[in-house]
């Protein structure tokens, strides 16, 4: 009677330690969170100012200069990326969710999830045997592709999940109407999904904003403000990792400011996803 | 009749650009395969056997990379564990919904959303004094980059992909299984123990080989912290190169023909190890559905 | 007694290798409600999508004999123009959710690209609403979506988007299986009403409400046309010894 008792005590004693354990280490996790941030933003924030954002880097040795050619440069990948992934992924997501069987959509789903397991590095050697080798120089251009190519991925699957979910019931009302497949596609499925799909595409933007790997060998980065697609460019996260690479201080200081930058910019794209994805939701 | 060959034109675009995905993904494949060809006639097999990587003298030995990323994966791997572990319980069990848990969901998100190459100048900047600090302890040379400090990042970068998926399966354990087992009078650690994690298990491990790809893939983090040392690493704390950093580190300055050629053979070498864990980490999730 | 507006001649269709209509022959006369009824599975829903060529967009349906629309043999036709003279509604109601009420009741000339002046646009809205009985409702909220209206309230705003057509025929499969009693009473209503200038074919497996709204009965049976005629004759005086079983409900 004693013993077993006590085994009932150990045992309950056991449960509360294990939960204990279970949220020490959960919530251990947060601690890398909060110290990123935390440096980030203290680092990062003395040295965010108009001219910050507004200049042109300076030569080392002159203080002062900005990050407006890195700014320009990320806008103008991610705007070239969207252009050819938007259309290209948002068409292919529709193929699959029209086409739920058969051979060639099992493929390109298949295909989906190799590519977005392909690291990111891999990606950029590829952008630059296709585009860098046939152009002959580094380029903005080339850059965009390999963040294209990894774009895709996330926009077919989210595209596809999306307008799987419009009933089919809708479909049916509109060719009863003597609507074309292609319309009704266009005009009742799509417009039905698509806050999923500006969602997916969000993500997919959030996804290759901070990129760097892909953009080694391809756009390669630029001290100077370019806005030539055939050109080589800046980017945010390249200048994060050239700055933070190098052996100068005040080059640090601009690393943190523009990694603040880059981190309020990848949050909030995250966030307007999320806050889509509620607020829009089209109710069936 | 217009209309109707404007639903042909229609379906034969989304059909094309179905095809075009097909093509895109055999276009990386091939070109990868064609521009390892000539680092494959020079290298041969020793590329993959080889541990010494000179392009000086025109060595090209690739086993020290494959070493170098497969244990600092394999550390981050064993690091983030018991913390993903954690979090798949404390979210598919214990705290199911509520405050609390949506504050971890939203730490997590958070977490996956920031991008490489600032946990890679988080590192360096602060991981790296702190790991220089533990090596004097240690009486190692305090070089504070290294295996171990890339280990840390990535397994910090990991946690949210192992844990999310993690605590989906947790949270999939039928009900009715678990009710058994409390109702058995087990506790409910005891209930884990016993139903939980072994029904969970494979899923689990999906998610830990899913995770296992992402980390072997990781470039910018671990360039910035693993100390670029073409070198087959002694310990945790030596200075190492994974596939990923050494082709971010050499490949813009590479200009031999043979050398670029053997970087993409390495390119090539990292897409198929990550491919393979992933896709046995996806099939399993398939097989779940998940 | 004028021309039928529909006929259904030696009609067959099926699944793969199973049938599930059998040498239909049937004719719905104009400006009447006919209703097909019979026990779940019998292919009725079948027969009413294959008037508006539905059927055949899943994959392995195929159909053999002919229907005539007027003098028009339907599988003659491109279907895109079937459906645009053939009206439809379902079910269960299914509004566009992203279109405002105002839009769904013109959504097949918007759809369809048909371009027609905002004047009798608004024309066409008003009318349709009226005749399905919703205008008073919603006349002060045709801009907003439709999301808030009641099931019964959706359900005729899909009759109004298929009346807007001004179809040769209205085609209604269980229009009222989703909804409640006092919904479907007045959907019921609803019908009687528009007989005076619309022609319907009622699908529903509730004999009661055959006997309520239709003018003419078909019954069918495992795919075949067990009996067809006017209403009062099929309920009083049965030809066939299945249709009487079937209405003193000893099967179905």
């Amino acid at each position: 009677m004693h013993t077993s008792h006590s085994n009932i005590r150990l045992r309950i004693i056991k449960d509360r330690l294990f939960l204990a354990l279970v949220v020490l280490l959960s919530f251990a996790m947060i601690v890398p969170l909060l110290l990123i941030i935390f440096h980030i933003v203290k680092n990062g924030i003395g040295v965010i100012n108009w001219e910050f954002l507004t200049a042109l880097p300076r030569p080392m040795g002159e203080t002062g200069g900005g990050i407006a050619n890195a700014l320009a440069g990320t806008m103008m990948l991610i705007v070239l990326a969207s252009l050819i992934a938007i259309p290209l992924g948002v068409l292919a997501g529709i193929y699959l969710a029209e086409q739920k069987t058969g051979r060639i959509a099992s493929g390109v789903r298949l295909c989906m999830e190799v590519l977005q397991g392909i690291p990111s590095i891999v990606i950029g050697i590829v952008a630059y045997a296709w585009v860098v080798i046939s152009m002959g120089t580094f380029s903005a251009l080339s850059g965009s592709v390999a963040l294209a190519i990894m774009m895709l991925p996330v926009i077919v699957r989210s595209t596809e999940e999306t307008l799987r979910l419009v009933p089919d019931i809708l479909r049916e009302a509109s060719l009863a109407l003597g609507v074309s497949y292609a319309r009704t596609v266009l005009k009742i499925i799509v417009p039905s999904g698509l806050t999923g799909i500006l969602t997916g595409i969000l993500l997919a933007i959030a996804r290759i904003t901070g990129e760097t790997a892909p953009l080694l060998f391809t756009a390669f980065g630029n001290p100077y403000m370019s806005l030539n697609v055939l050109k080589p460019v800046d980017s945010l996260p390249l200048m994060i990792f050239n700055y933070a690479t190098s052996p100068y201080p005040e080059w640090h200081a601009k690393a943190w400011g523009a990694a603040l930058v880059l981190v309020v910019f990848v949050m909030g794209m995250n966030f307007t996803a999320k806050v889509i994805a509620k607020r829009w939701k089209v109710q069936f | 009749m217009i209309k109707v060959s404007f639903d042909s034109i229609f379906k034969t675009v989304l059909k094309a650009v179905g095809v075009l995905m097909l093509l895109l993904l055999a276009g990386i494949f091939v070109t990868l395969v064609i521009d390892s060809l000539p680092a494959m006639k020079a290298a041969g097999f020793a590329f993959f056997t080889g541990t010494t990587w000179d392009p000086v003298f025109k060595e090209y030995g690739s086993l020290v990379f494959l070493v170098g990323t497969l244990l600092t994966s394999f550390l981050a791997l064993a690091i983030s564990l018991p913390f993903s572990l954690a979090i798949a319980i404390f979210l598919g069990e214990y705290f199911r919904s509520g405050l609390v848990s949506s504050f971890l969901k939203s730490a997590i998100e958070l977490m996956a959303g920031i991008p490489s190459v600032i946990f890679g100048m988080w590192g360096l900047f602060v991981l790296v004094p702190l790991v220089r600090q533990v090596e004097m302890q240690f009486g190692v040379a305090p070089y504070g980059i290294g295996i171990l400090t890339a280990s840390l990042i990535l397994a910090v970068m990991i946690i949210p992909y192992s844990a999310s998926i993690s605590s989906d399966v947790v949270n999939l354990v039928p009900a009715d299984l678990k009710e058994a087992a409390l109702s058995l009078g087990a506790t409910r650690y005891e209930m884990i123990k016993k139903v939980v994690l072994p029904s969970a298990r494979s899923g689990i491990f999906a998610g830990v080989l899913l995770s296992l790809g992402r980390a072997i893939g990781e470039t910018m983090a671990v360039t910035m912290v693993i100390g670029n040392a073409n070198i087959l690493p002694t310990s945790i704390f030596s200075p190492a190169n994974t596939m990923a950093s050494i082709i971010a580190n050499e490949f813009a300055e590479a200009t031999d023909a043979v050398y670029i050629s053997c970087l993409i053979e390495v390119g090539l070498l990292l897409m198929m190890v990550t491919l393979v864990i992933s896709m046995i980490g996806r099939y399993i999730m398939h097989r779940m559905k998940i | 007694m004028e021309s039928p507006v529909l006929r259904v001649e030696n009609f067959s269709a099926h699944f793969g290798d199973n049938p599930v209509l059998k040498d239909i022959n049937l004719s719905v006369q104009h400006n009447r409600v006919t209703a097909l009824m019979g026990p779940s599975g019998c292919g009725k829903t079948t027969l009413i999508r294959c008037i508006n060529r539905m059927h055949e967009l899943i994959v392995d349906a195929g159909v053999e004999g002919s229907i005539y629309l007027h003098d028009e043999d339907l599988y003659k036709m491109n279907p895109i123009m079937v459906r645009k003279k053939i009206g439809m509604v379902f079910q269960r109601p299914n509004p566009f959710p992203t279109m405002s009420i105002y839009d769904n009741v013109v959504a097949g000339y918007n759809l369809n690209g048909i371009k027609i002046k905002r004047e009798e646009k608004d024309r066409i809205v008003e009318e349709s609403l009226r005749k399905a009985a919703l205008w008073e409702e919603v006349r002060d909220r045709l801009h907003r979506k439709g999301s808030f209206l009641s099931g019964g309230q959706q359900q005729r705003l899909c009759i109004a988007r298929a009346l807007a057509m001004n179809p040769d025929i209205l085609l209604m499969d269980e229009p009222t299986s989703a909804l409640d009693p006092k919904a479907t009473a007045h959907i019921e209503q609803l019908i009687s009403e528009l007989k005076n200038n619309v022609t319907i074919l009622l699908v529903t497996h509730n004999i009661a409400q055959a006997a309520r709204v239709s003018d003419f009965t078909a019954f069918l049976y495992l795919g075949d046309l067990v009996e067809f005629g006017t209403t009062e004759k099929l309920f009083t005086v049965p030809d066939d010894k299945r249709t009487e079983e079937y209405l003193s409900g000893k099967f179905g």
